[in-house]
């Protein structure tokens, strides 16, 4: 019978000892989850700031559709994705199924709701008399903009935090799309679901550890940007 | 040649509920007028209306500058600053947010500073400039409101109640601060108050705004 000491202490001594692959994998992780959140923040942000700022015949069903959003499944986003990027789909030509771009467009989509849908929220408690402080001090409708952006900085940062948090956890579709291959699509929460059907824990539990730890400096950041928010306002 | 303003038959209302009807007056000397009116007579109405914050229903609000008519471009609205009752104030230091207007219009970090001590001086802040504004009290905040008014120096300034939610102390320094502004005397200074002992301490000209218009001129 396997013992979960053991396991614990041969992941131990992978993660203290910077094992290669437990490092290959971490990184491509970072990197698939990091650049989803880019596109993600560089997308949903925009969407959220304009459904924040302007009052448009339509806005509450778009808000509507964003909160939905914010609650699909990760392996729907993943089927999706597969029909769209499979060779029979209308991307197909474009050979981007089981490469980590495909997790990438997965990670993005999945994120893009929670940066937009909270992103608005963050904007629409901004008070409307900072806006119009804004716009009587001569700004320009851009600089108005902007200004209410950064007033509602800090629930932004957590939107965008949120949204990492939400990426990085993510196995379903990045599992469908990505195909798992190692050293070149397997990332954390993959390697977890492999590793443990084939009874080979320690990796499983190293990178699960890795996991947990990213999840509490990831909840950590937020803590501590909602708490700086709530302390300035 | 310095902005006048010329406000000729406005008409505005809310819901069918006439608010300004047929009101005109120019303001076109340097000095402090002084609007008075009971509390729903329509004085920040006016004052959204002639700061470009709303559109009058009929009736022009014209700019001029000696006789020529500006356009109402961005230009113009960097011309006239309007605080609000209430002053929205940016999550940032007392002294960025007074720093807003000339940042925003472009202006060096010397010529930034230099303004934004002056005005924070001119309104007794000057040694709160790196607190957090939101921290400030209200009435300090009405002086913070005052000074990033004044930092771009205005042509033409509206204070709509600028004394109606602080306490007496501060209600005698921001009336301080409007009769030391009075007397440098540089600009248009348009003040609104429901307050009719303070309307005659700080008027130049005292008008008062009665079912839709202004009916007492000097």
């Amino acid at each position: 019978m396997y013992s979960i000491i053991e396991g614990f202490r041969k992941a131990l001594f992978l993660i203290l000892y910077l094992d290669p692959e437990l490092l290959r994998i971490i990184l491509l992780s970072l990197k698939v989850s990091g650049t989803a959140l880019i596109i993600s923040t560089a997308l949903g942000l925009p969407v959220g700031s304009l459904t924040g700022l302007k009052k448009f015949p339509g806005r509450g069903f778009i808000m509507t559709i964003l909160n939905t959003l914010m609650g699909l499944p990760p392996v729907v986003v993943g089927l999706f994705v597969y029909l769209v990027l499979s060779r029979r789909g209308p991307f197909g030509f474009m050979a981007l199924l089981y490469t980590p771009l495909a997790m990438v467009i997965a990670q993005s989509i999945l994120a893009f709701p929670i940066v937009a849908a909270l992103s608005h929220s963050a904007i629409i408690k901004i008070d409307p008399l900072i806006k119009q402080a804004s716009f009587t001090l001569g700004a320009t409708p851009f600089q108005v903009t902007t200004a209410m952006i950064r007033e509602a900085r800090y629930g932004i940062m957590a939107a965008v935090i949120a949204a990492f948090g939400r990426v990085m956890a993510e196995v379903g579709a990045i599992l469908i799309v990505g195909g798992n291959i190692a050293g070149y699509t397997r990332v954390m929460t993959t390697t977890i679901a492999l590793e443990t059907d084939k009874g080979n824990f320690e990796l499983a539990l190293a990178l699960g550890i890795i996991l947990l730890m990213l999840s509490l400096v990831i909840n950590m950041a937020l803590y501590l940007v909602q708490r700086k928010g709530v302390l300035q306002t | 040649m310095g902005l006048t303003l010329a406000v000729s038959h406005v008409f505005k209302s809310y819901d069918g509920k006439p608010v300004l009807q047929d009101c005109s007056f120019p303001f076109e000397k340097s000095g402090t007028y002084v609007l008075t009116g009971p509390n729903g007579s329509g004085k920040s109405t006016f004052f959204r209306i002639c700061a470009l914050l709303e559109n009058p229903d009929r009736g022009k609000i014209n700019y001029l500058s000696g006789s020529i008519l500006i356009e109402k471009n961005i230009e113009l609205r960097r011309r006239i600053t309007l605080l609000l009752p209430r002053v929205g104030v940016f999550n940032m230091t007392v002294f960025k947010n007074v720093a807003y207007g000339l940042t925003i219009r472009g202006a060096n970090s010397d010529e930034t500073g230099e303004r934004v001590h002056k005005a924070l001086d001119f309104v007794g802040l000057l040694q709160k400039k790196e607190q957090k504004a939101l921290t400030l009290s209200s009435g300090e905040t009405q002086r913070l409101g005052i000074a990033r008014a004044i930092v771009t120096e205005p042509e033409i300034l509206f204070l709509d109640e600028p004394t109606a939610s602080v306490d007496l102390e501060n209600t005698k320094i921001i009336e301080d601060i409007i009769l030391r502004m009075k007397k440098i005397g540089k600009s248009i200074v348009v003040i609104t108050t429901h307050d009719m002992a303070q309307a005659e301490r700080l008027a130049d000209w005292l008008l008062l705004l009665k079912d839709g218009r202004i009916v007492s001129a000097p």
